[in-house]
């Protein structure tokens, strides 16, 4: 099978949710050496972008948005570990610490946010539901991460984002990650309010805020930004 | 077992033996860009014709949820609370998980409202309960505490068990106790109505308590939500469910349809009037 075949199987599988042949068309194109990198922005890439869109625009549905994540998922624990350091010079891979914010048990949206950023070959470390302030910047301390992301679906946990972002800043330590927030009740306005770096109104959007946050820290731009980047706004009523 | 909310004159009873009690879900900011705006700006007229509309369509109680982000909620619910019963004569619901704001509202509030809610976590029973002895009024218990939201039927019993002990311990009467199984959607997880409706049998079973059900997360993500939504409504009220807080346009119909056929309604005579009084009107 030619590179051409395998990229287009993969991403076939990916948007089918097949995880065994995602995994097996994974496992090909690592043994036909093509480049870990571009498996991703070949194949993962574009099958989460296209079921994400579909779902956006109610032709697909959160099942097979989650079987799709999944069988990425699958696909990567084969790509990932052939990415060599060199692979990642001038990409703007990075790790990314998630969780559900304190107060909180929802973790729908924090997990379609995890498999789009996953598929984007972004790390994940997610800290689960319920993450108390602190736990993130020790997570974030100990992996080394780029970005802090905060996820919320009731109002009452909205404080919270708050205190993640004045102890990092009493810690002294607010310039070593960006921090971002999303989620049913959390606004662009809000964002900007608590001195955040970035929110996406739906995962795709968060993996967009991530893609320029990490492509900004290669460029040497640290935190806190002077204004969040923000994408996508609440527009229903 | 028979929970009783009011406002005089009117007493709404939550009964497990009884027709099933629509509880209106839509003066809650979350996800509802206009509230949220209309919250902060004051802007009552919206909440007004929220809370008229949703006693037109059903609702036999308000539910009174203020939580936009960077208000001050306490200063807001009185407020709010305050516009909500002058516009309707329902009873409602007090909707917070703060222990300030529900007793901001409980001082102002006529009547005797439900409380929305406590959960099973140490901080949210030390909070509530307290207040909801104080003033001698029903509340909703939430299945999850600070291991989240359990996984099966067995383990949300078991909180269910802990609210209601507690509960009795501080000498809260056991009618005062309304459980809300959880629904989470099924969407994520084919099983999650399953496992509300076990709890539901489960916590119905050993206490014998009204039971609240939230309806209409179980769709989310999923094709023509309403038919799901629909459907799962009349099977938790098959399993013990006794109300719901929802959108009264959308599912009365449904609810007064399953309240007759489970025996609930003599001669049909709610399903009759409620589709006379709502059901389109014929111009010719």
């Amino acid at each position: 099978m030619g590179a051409q075949d395998l990229l287009e199987g993969l991403k076939q599988a990916v948007v089918e949710g097949d995880e065994d042949a995602a995994a097996s068309f994974a496992e090909q194109a690592i043994g036909a050496e093509l480049a870990p990198l571009e498996i991703i922005k070949g194949a993962i890439n574009p099958a989460m972008d296209d079921v994400g869109q579909a779902f956006e625009d109610g032709e697909a549905f959160l099942p097979e948005l989650i079987l799709a994540g999944d069988a990425a998922r699958a696909a990567l624990d084969y790509i990932i570990p052939s990415i060599s350091a060199d692979d990642l010079e001038g990409s703007v891979q990075g790790t990314v610490v998630i969780g559900t914010i304190f107060g909180d048990a929802h973790d729908i949206g924090k997990n379609i946010v995890s498999a789009i950023l996953a598929a984007h070959g972004i790390k994940i470390v997610d800290l689960g539901i319920n993450v108390p302030p602190k736990a993130y910047i020790e997570a974030a301390l100990k992996e080394e991460a780029d970005i802090i992301a905060i996820s919320s679906l009731i109002t009452t946990s909205l404080p919270y984002h708050r205190e993640v972002i004045n102890t990092l800043r009493d810690r002294g330590e607010r310039e070593k990650f960006f921090v971002i927030v999303g989620g049913g009740p959390v606004t662009p306005e809000w964002t900007a309010e608590i001195g955040a770096d970035g929110y996406g109104r739906d995962a795709r959007d968060a993996a967009v805020v991530c893609q320029q946050l990490l492509a900004g820290r290669a460029e040497g731009k640290t935190a806190p930004l002077p204004e969040p980047v923000t994408v996508g706004a609440l527009e229903h009523g | 077992m028979k929970t009783t909310v009011a406002r005089d004159p009117v007493t709404v009873t939550i009964d497990t033996e009884g027709p099933f009690t629509i509880i209106g879900e839509k003066i809650n900011p979350t996800g509802r860009k206009k509230l949220q705006a209309a919250i902060k700006e004051k802007n009552y007229d919206y909440v007004v014709s929220l809370a008229v509309a949703q006693v037109e369509a059903g609702a036999e109680i308000l539910d009174v949820n203020v939580g936009v982000p960077g208000i001050d909620e306490v200063a807001t619910i009185k407020d709010v609370i305050g516009v909500v019963a002058d516009a309707v004569d329902v009873p409602l619901c007090i909707d917070s998980p703060s222990h300030e704001a529900v007793a901001a509202a409980l001082s102002v509030c006529p009547g005797r409202p439900l409380v929305n809610s406590v959960n099973g976590e140490e901080t949210s029973m030390q909070a509530i309960l307290p207040l909801v002895k104080e003033y001698d009024v029903p509340v909703i218990g939430l299945t999850l505490d600070e291991d989240g939201i359990p996984e099966d039927g067995p383990a949300r019993f078991a909180v269910a068990r802990k609210i209601i002990e507690r509960a009795d311990s501080l000498g809260i009467p056991i009618e005062n106790i309304i459980i809300d199984p959880l629904v989470l959607t099924v969407g994520a997880d084919s099983n999650a109505a399953r496992v509300t409706l076990d709890t539901i049998g489960l916590v119905t079973e050993e206490y014998g308590v009204n039971i609240n059900l939230g309806a209409s997360n179980v769709s989310f993500g999923l094709p023509d939500r309403h038919t799901l939504n629909q459907a799962f409504l009349g099977l938790g009220m098959g399993a013990g469910a006794s109300c719901a807080i929802t959108d009264a346009a959308k599912l009365a119909p449904t609810i007064k349809a399953a309240d007759l056929l489970r025996g609930r309604d003599p001669h049909g005579m709610r399903y009759i009037k409620y589709y006379r009084a709502h059901s389109p009107k014929d111009d010719g």
